[in-house]
């Protein structure tokens, strides 16, 4: 396939973006989309070019460090994917892609595609954990049966990578998904509800904090989402954060 | 007995508890030497050579006046106990002190393996180990690299402790290490189903799985402390798979008979790093760790032959920092990715343990590498990385090829569908040749056979190389059974299909849409295409009991260090590993070092030493930066990647393996003349970080080509062609039972080998059979 791709490129954080057009030929419809890249920037770097920055790890959808928001759409036109497993076959030959950060007030711009989600971290340190020491001394496994649908549940809301698709997908540039599946997880078991009522208040605080909008139910960071977190968990971050408002 | 230098004691060789009474053992003498020079107490050991049984010896031999060990219940006691005496006189122990030292001019390796029976060795070490106390604990700093499994429980822990901790990853969040990647599940001898698993049985298929090169009392340490990591996992809130009645539930791994393996979903690696990362978070925010993020080490400084600190890049503004601590510990994985093509994530590397290495960490068994049987073949030259099937898919798939080469070709081919070929026309090969275990066999069981049928034509893709991984009979079984449950109808095939396509997504849902998306077919209809790929590194850097590095204060943890797995590791028994040595093994041992560190105050980062180790790093920055040459630093990689799977991969020799050292060298002298990294040294610049993690490679590359053709047997992941038994199985030789441990000598080519001998004494070392 030949594709025209439009990528943006920006130095750093302090110099204004532009988005710059490069071709690319003879790419095969098994690659990934990063491996497309990746011819791109071998012949960036033998031409002289600077090429193109973009986050990358692990490559099988799990690490969450790529980001790329591709013709419009978080992570791309495939569903439950992150960009590392999309791959070309979902193009077609002639197609044109534009290639954007994912874009946020909250994740300023490091390098061309590359953002800074460091926000994610700061709201998990003021309320993502259970405050248990590592002793060697907590009690067994199995002494709090939980129910396997709590379990399942709560599970599915740990699946989250902490990309920030929701992020870049909302118009609202919230993190409500994110913030939600984690007070979620917690939640829904046992062991997360000594710390509930701090921990719901902390880090919904955290998050504005950090300059992330609100929610305004319109799906779309479910829809973009690669772990298919469901808005449920929204919905119980709220409740939680009205009982929170109660109790304290 | 005037001398209270000397003592007796029993030779045990197995767990006290498991001796009879009237079980006659020998009796021991021994001598604490107490060296002049360096003021340390050694304790040597002899044997008298004279027996009694357990029931006639007096444990409370020292407090009585006579001092005499064998009680009068002993028809010969005074006989014995004068003999003793004599044998006392008889040993001239100050001379045979003498002998041990000139013996260790070459600097000898010691695991510092404390006494005692197995069972109790890890409860009495702890016991007897030095503590800091809390207010001391604040005076001092440790340094953390790599917030995967082992370095982010160990920064997290430390930092509970009292700790100061700073912690650095390359990623841009300590969340993103690449344990998070690791799906089936984590082992622990809980015995939930009561299928008879024990402490010791954990302990002996580890021992077993890894092929008798392991330490003994470093494995039953892991397997001691894998329970304690299960309660650990769940107080921190990590939702693992439960059962309807609400406890937690296991599946089976290979190598083993029972099921031991804790899961949650297949996703088990990033459940328990973000439980890790949980608990590093609650410190972050107390202020107890200091996060480096998006920073990589570039060396470690030694001072005083101690390590004090490390040199790092910060990534996104290419500075140049020095950092400073009285321990540094490194949890930076595994090697993996000198083979370019592997399971690893992309930024995985060797940097940190190599620079280690240079400046005086021995590296130990750096051929031991696991391929892992069950990855996604490679489907063309621009692939960047390979995707692994977990191994806890073996539990339900059956793994085949054609029983005919026609009907392989014609597969190869595409002319004919695996779903064509009648059960007659399959070969079944694990199944068939190693009946006991089955499609259960260890990994590199597993990845050996899959290849030899690949080798001799039977491969089932278009390049010949991968095997079939089929659910079908475990969908039928399912769907059975789930009928059979619902009261519907257990002959009706389609509603069977449903049930147990059902069944099979509850299971494996995640696996089965990863393999679909890559490989654009759909697994529940088709089976599964799959071929070997490097995974995980059983080498790395030598540790001690303690898991302390021959640099005194840098200590190596999870994958990093050479560790528990021997020549092959045990599926599910890396995340035990990582979390062992991070939660519940480092934080006391390294206690232990740091007590003698209490009245160090804040280590200087004026030294000379920070100074040269900052000048070298900068200056080889400066030359990847201003050499101008033609290829990318991807290009020397993908070679490197090519000559090490195709002379030290799966099945090595020593023609291949010769060839190897010298092409890579050859390589490395072109990669410092050609390679080209563009931009600059002050901004964030990928190509040259990675220009410096494939200059490491392509060292280390060399080593380990050198230590697979010094290993001259077959073991665990280390095949060598020249020795194998009849059947083609891997052949152990009892000369090699020691770790190679390298010392850096100024090139890979002059490394010098230490070994560690290995001494089973728990453990029948037998030929490791999965027939």
């Amino acid at each position: 396939m030949n594709l025209t791709l439009q990528i943006w490129r920006q130095e750093s954080a302090k110099v204004k973006g532009k988005i710059v057009e490069y071709p690319v030929q003879d790419i095969s419809p098994d690659m990934s989309f990063l491996e497309m890249l990746d011819i791109l920037n071998v012949r960036l770097i033998t031409d002289g070019d600077t090429p193109v920055a973009f986050d990358h790890d692990c490559r099988e959808g799990i690490c969450g460090s790529c980001s790329l928001y591709i013709n419009g759409e978080a992570h791309g036109p495939d569903r439950r994917v992150t960009t590392c497993q999309l791959h070309m076959r979902k193009f077609k030959d002639g197609d044109t892609i534009f290639i954007e950060p994912f874009r946020a007030d909250a994740f300023p711009v490091i390098k061309d595609l590359i953002v800074d989600r460091s926000a994610f971290d700061r709201i998990q340190h003021a309320g993502g954990f259970i405050s248990v020491n590592t002793s060697g001394n907590t009690q067994d496994g199995n002494s709090i049966p939980i129910s396997k649908h709590d379990a399942d549940q709560a599970m599915d809301a740990a699946t989250c990578i902490g990309c920030g698709a929701c992020v870049a997908s909302c118009k609202n540039s919230s993190a409500m998904l994110f913030v939600g599946a984690k007070v979620s997880q917690y939640a829904l078991l046992p062991q997360g509800q000594i710390e509930a009522t701090d921990r719901v208040q902390n880090m919904v605080s955290q998050m504005d904090l950090e300059g992330f909008g609100n929610c305004t139910n319109t799906g779309a960071c479910e829809v973009e989402c690669p772990k298919g977190i469901s808005l449920e968990n929204i919905a119980r971050m709220n409740r939680e954060l009205i009982k929170a408002s109660i109790k304290s | 007995m005037k001398d209270k230098k000397i003592t007796y004691s029993l030779n045990y060789r197995k767990p006290k508890s498991e001796y009879k009474l009237s079980d006659e053992l020998t009796i021991c003498l021994r001598y604490y030497h107490k060296c002049d020079k360096t003021n340390k107490t050694k304790i040597i050991k002899k044997s008298t050579g004279i027996k009694c049984k357990l029931q006639d010896w007096d444990t409370d031999w020292h407090k009585s006046s006579s001092r005499n060990p064998i009680k009068d219940s002993d028809s010969n006691y005074k006989k014995k106990n004068r003999l003793i005496l004599n044998k006392i006189k008889e040993f001239d122990f100050k001379d045979l002190a003498k002998k041990s030292s000139t013996n260790k001019s070459k600097k000898k390796l010691e695991s510092h393996v404390p006494d005692g029976p197995l069972a109790d060795k890890w409860t009495n070490h702890k016991n007897n180990i030095n503590l800091v106390n809390p207010a001391n604990k604040r005076q001092i700093d440790v340094i953390v690299i790599g917030t995967g499994l082992a370095g982010g429980s160990a920064a997290a822990t430390l930092a509970e402790l009292g700790y100061n901790v700073k912690a650095f990853c390359f990623q841009d969040s300590p969340r993103r290490a690449h344990s998070i990647a690791a799906q089936g599940g984590i082992n622990a001898a809980k015995n939930y189903q009561g299928d008879g698993d024990s402490t010791y049985r954990l302990f002996y298929d580890t021992v077993k799985g890894g092929d008798y090169r392991s330490r003994e009392a470093n494995v039953h340490r892991l397997a001691e402390v894998s329970t304690n990591i299960i309660d650990q996992c769940v107080a921190q809130g990590v939702p693992f798979a439960r059962d309807y009645g609400g406890l937690l539930d296991n599946r089976s791994f290979g190598g083993v008979l029972v099921s031991r393996t804790f899961y949650a979903k297949g996703q088990t690696g990033q459940q328990l790093l973000l439980g890790a990362y949980s608990a590093m978070n609650r410190q972050i925010g107390r202020g107890k760790i200091k996060m480096y993020n998006r920073h990589e080490m570039l060396d470690v400084v030694v001072v005083d032959g101690k390590a004090r600190g490390i040199i790092a890049r910060n990534l996104v503004t290419g500075e140049i920092e020095r950092h400073s601590a009285h321990a540094v510990v490194l949890g930076s994985g595994g090697y993996g990715n000198v083979f370019y093509l592997s399971t690893n994530a992309m930024g995985s590397n060797v940097t940190a343990a190599w620079k280690a290495h240079k400046r005086g960490a021995y590296f130990a068994n750096p051929c031991y590498t696991q391929i892992h049987p069950t990855c996604i073949p490679v489907s063309g030259d621009h692939q960047s990385k390979l995707t692994l099937m977990s191994e806890s898919l073996r539990n339900d798939g059956r793994i085949w090829v054609p029983k005919n080469l026609d009907d392989a070709k014609a597969i190869q081919k595409r002319q004919l569908k695996p779903t064509d070929l009648t059960e007659d026309k399959r070969d079944y090969f694990l199944e068939r040749r190693y009946p006991a275990f089955g499609n259960l066999v260890p990994r590199d069981v597993a990845s050996r056979a899959a290849k030899e049928r690949c080798d001799a034509g039977f491969g089932v893709n278009k390049t010949g190389e991968a095997v079939f991984l089929d659910f079908a009979a475990a969908i039928i079984r399912y769907g059975k059974e789930k009928a059979h449950v619902k009261g519907l109808n257990e002959d009706d095939q389609t509603l069977i299909q449903i049930l147990g396509k059902e069944v099979v997504k509850s299971k494996y849902g995640n696996l089965f849409q990863m393999y679909e998306k890559i490989v654009d077919e759909n697994p529940y209809e088709t089976p599964m295409m799959i071929y070997p790929a490097v995974h995980y590194t059983m080498g790395g850097v030598w540790v001690d009991y303690n898991l302390q590095t021959t640099i005194p204060g840098l200590y190596a943890i999870g994958e990093a260090n050479f560790s528990e797995h021997g020549a092959n590791r045990l599926g599910a028994s890396a995340l035990m590993q990582g979390l062992a040595d991070g939660y519940f093994v480092l934080p006391y041992t390294i206690g232990n070092y740091l007590s003698k560190d209490i009245r160090t105050g804040p280590i200087s980062t004026e030294s000379v030493e920070f100074e040269e180790a900052e000048a070298k790093v900068k200056s080889e920055i400066e030359h990847f930066i201003n050499n101008k040459g033609t290829k990318p630093v991807d290009y020397f990689h993908k070679r490197l990647g090519k000559i090490m799977w195709n002379k030290c991969g799966m099945a090595r020799n020593e023609k291949e393996l010769r060839e190897a050292i010298e092409e890579i060298s050859i390589l490395r002298d072109e990669f410092y003349k050609d390679v080209r990294v563009p931009g600059s040294a002050n901004e964030f610049n990928e190509e040259l970080a990675k220009a410096g993690r494939v200059a490491d490679f392509l060292e280390l590359g060399e080593l380990f080509a050198k230590d697979a053709l010094v290993r001259e047997e077959s073991a665990g992941g280390h095949f060598r062609e020249e020795h194998q038994t009849a059947e083609g199985e891997a052949q152990r030789r009892k000369e090699f039972q020691f770790v190679s441990a390298w010392e850096y000598k100024g090139a890979p080519k002059d490394a010098e080998l230490h070994k560690e001998e290995l001494v089973y004494e728990n453990i029948e070392v037998k030929e490791r059979s999965y027939k």
